[in-house]
């Protein structure tokens, strides 16, 4: 019973968003040093170049496959879509961590996005150029892949606005304009501090002339403040609107295995998994060589972690409403769909997926776990593993055995399914390493805000 | 212009001015600082109602096209089903919305702002490039109505800054 001498329960302080010591001169030069004045690391080129050799892989790739065709790929009747979609829809997911960091958290007021959300944003934008290399790579003719678009035509023809494809044309483009839009806005002031420390001539003209003249004006900041506020409020249901779009894709489909109601937040949860696990994957090693461990803390690591076992348990929620469904129904094509992916030839697929996804995850829980590095690291890479192996089974899978068994076939990957994913991912890293190099990968003017000089004291004159 | 070297000495030293009846400032900071809107009486923001308009623009534009293009130009019949589905068409019409509205915002911020501007004069002062760095800058235009050559520099140091400058055209 609480009388007048019980202390007021206070809960315990939590760790700084910015490690203490750190001025807003301190903050600017660490963080603009990485682009401008330090010496390009060793380990940069070293990445850079790995990175570029999977970028030729992927020039090889996408060459062989518009002068070959599509039968390079190893789709056939029944499984017309396999790694392209599986691939494309695995991309599309990870960027939706960077737009809710951007965009969700600061809406929420969540103050630890900070730091995070530069090369989050970053991530979803090259993420989101990997992802539209499919819709292109997976038709059957790519160089009339305008048609998608309704453009005035001798033919008379326009896209069928009923279907969910010409749904994720909109979706998607919507999708990479809105986000570039977001980051280059965010990047303006940023643009201004390099611009104001640029050594050499060139990048101080360079930096100048996209960062449009800013200079922090109490006026331009008023709107740019609301600018951001607005953006972030318009992608956050633009984020769920594109996954939701994606799931359509299947879900608007009569296939067993595709047709289910959940597929919507089933996909969005699943996107924000596999996304926070990307950026972790990301953040991990950036904060470790480039010593940003002031910015990116344990306390971001462990938030970012607590997303991961939510958007999981959602997840792990859908795998198990899908079985539910199935039995329920007392559809015996959807009984014989979820009987096949447990026990049928790709069932050690399923299981690997059952356990990339939902059981290691659930280490989580603990606070150790979470607050040991190399472990999170681990993780976040078997979440990824894990999130491509929900795609293959969801699309590949569930056509192999639709509901004429005559119909039934196999599927697998062909080296030219892989070497356009690697390539992919050499895209992706190659852009992200030109980043790094150029932009500063961390918000310098939303760290200021974090620190305690920024807060203005409540005195009188 | 003068220097200060935190926020809330610059917004007192804002305040003091504006009651002092100067009515043409302009503060800088590598940061936004909420307090200055208040101090700087900055009301009356009109992006919001641009980025409306912007979203109604695309709502419109996203709708009409696809009824135009269902129910005009290219009608399918499948099965019988209704050409105006309008249901299907809301996703299309969503993101049309989004697209125009966050086009708005970005180009209306932009506008609003006078940017791009590659020049300004306070650009000529040189310790002006730690606006964004670590500095806060209040500068007093010399258009406004009490602005005096002599006095007010003196009224800028009386403020209590680090440094005052003249600021050149």
């Amino acid at each position: 019973m609480k009388t007048e001498s019980t202390p007021e329960l206070l809960p315990p302080p939590r760790a700084p968003l910015v490690q203490p010591g750190h001025t807003f001169g301190t903050v600017t030069d660490t963080i603009s040093a990485i682009v401008l004045t330090r010496k390009t690391p060793l380990g940069w080129f070293v990445a850079f170049a790995a990175a570029f050799s999977l970028l030729m892989v992927f020039l090889v790739a996408i060459t062989t496959l518009f002068v070959r065709g599509v039968g390079i790929f190893g789709i056939n009747v029944p499984v017309g879509w396999g790694f392209d979609i599986v691939n494309f829809v695995w991309w599309i997911g990870i960027g939706h961590a960077g737009t809710l960091i951007s965009a969700i958290l600061l809406l929420l007021r969540q103050t630890w996005r900070n730091s995070i959300n530069r090369f989050a944003e970053a991530m979803t934008l090259f993420a989101v150029a990997c992802a539209l290399v499919y819709p292109l790579a997976h038709l059957g003719r790519p160089w009339m892949f305008y048609w998608l678009f309704p453009y005035p035509n001798t033919m008379g023809i326009q896209p069928q606005f009923r279907s969910p494809l010409v749904w994720d044309v909109f979706a998607v483009s919507t999708y990479a304009t809105v986000s570039l839009l977001f980051w280059y806005v965010g990047l303006i002031p940023d643009l201004a501090t390099l611009r104001d420390r640029a050594p050499s001539r060139f990048a101080r003209f360079t930096y100048g002339i996209l960062a449009m003249g800013w200079r922090g004006s109490a006026r331009h900041w008023q709107k740019y403040e609301t600018a951001s506020l607005l953006l972030a409020g318009l992608a956050t249901p633009l984020v769920v609107s594109v996954h939701t779009v994606v799931s359509f894709d299947f879900a608007i489909g009569i296939m067993p295995g595709w047709h289910a109601t959940i597929f919507p937040p089933y996909f969005v949860a699943g996107a924000i998994y596999s996304g926070f696990a990307m950026v972790m994957t990301l953040a991990i090693p950036l904060r470790a060589f480039y010593g940003l461990g002031d910015f990116i803390t344990l306390r971001h690591l462990e938030n970012m972690a607590k997303v991961m076992l939510a958007t999981g348990l959602i997840v792990a929620y859908g795998y198990m409403i899908e079985a539910f469904m199935a039995w329920y129904s007392g559809n015996p094509y959807e009984e014989f769909m979820i009987y096949n992916r447990m026990t049928g030839p790709y069932a050690p697929m399923y299981w690997m997926l059952i356990l990339c996804n939902v059981v290691i995850p659930q280490v989580l829980w603990f606070k150790q776990v979470r607050l040991n590095i190399p472990l999170l690291f681990v993780i976040a890479l078997i979440v990824n593993v894990g999130m491509w192996l929900e795609r293959y089974i969801i699309i590949a899978v569930s056509l192999h055995r639709d509901f004429l068994p005559s119909s039934w076939g196999m599927y697998s990957g062909t080296i030219w399914d892989w070497a356009v994913y690697i390539g992919t991912i050499g895209l992706f890293l190659t852009l992200l390493f030109l980043f790094i190099r150029f932009l500063p990968m961390i918000s310098i003017f939303e760290i200021r805000t974090l620190l305690p000089q920024a807060r203005v004291d409540e005195e009188a004159k | 212009m003068a220097e200060f070297d935190s926020p809330s000495a610059v917004v007192a030293a804002t305040r003091r001015a504006r009651e002092n009846g100067f009515r043409k400032l302009d503060v800088y900071s590598p940061f936004p600082i909420e307090e200055l809107n208040d101090a700087l009486d900055l009301h009356h923001n009109k992006l919001p109602l641009i980025v409306l308009i912007g979203g109604l623009i695309g709502a419109v534009l996203g709708y009409l096209l696809q009824y135009y293009v269902a129910v005009i130009h290219y009608p399918l019949n499948i099965g019988g089903r209704p050409l105006h589905s309008w249901p299907a068409f809301i996703i299309v019409t969503f993101e049309m919305t989004i697209l125009c509205a966050s086009l708005s915002a970005v180009l209306g911020m932009l506008a609003l702002n006078g940017l791009p501007m590659p020049y300004h004069p306070v650009f000529n002062v040189p310790r002006f490039a730690l606006a964004t760095r670590n500095r806060f800058f209040l500068c007093i235009e010399a258009t406004d109505p009490l602005f005096d050559r002599e006095t007010t520099p003196a009224f800028l140091e009386s403020l209590g800054a680090r440094e005052v400058s003249e600021v050149a055209q």
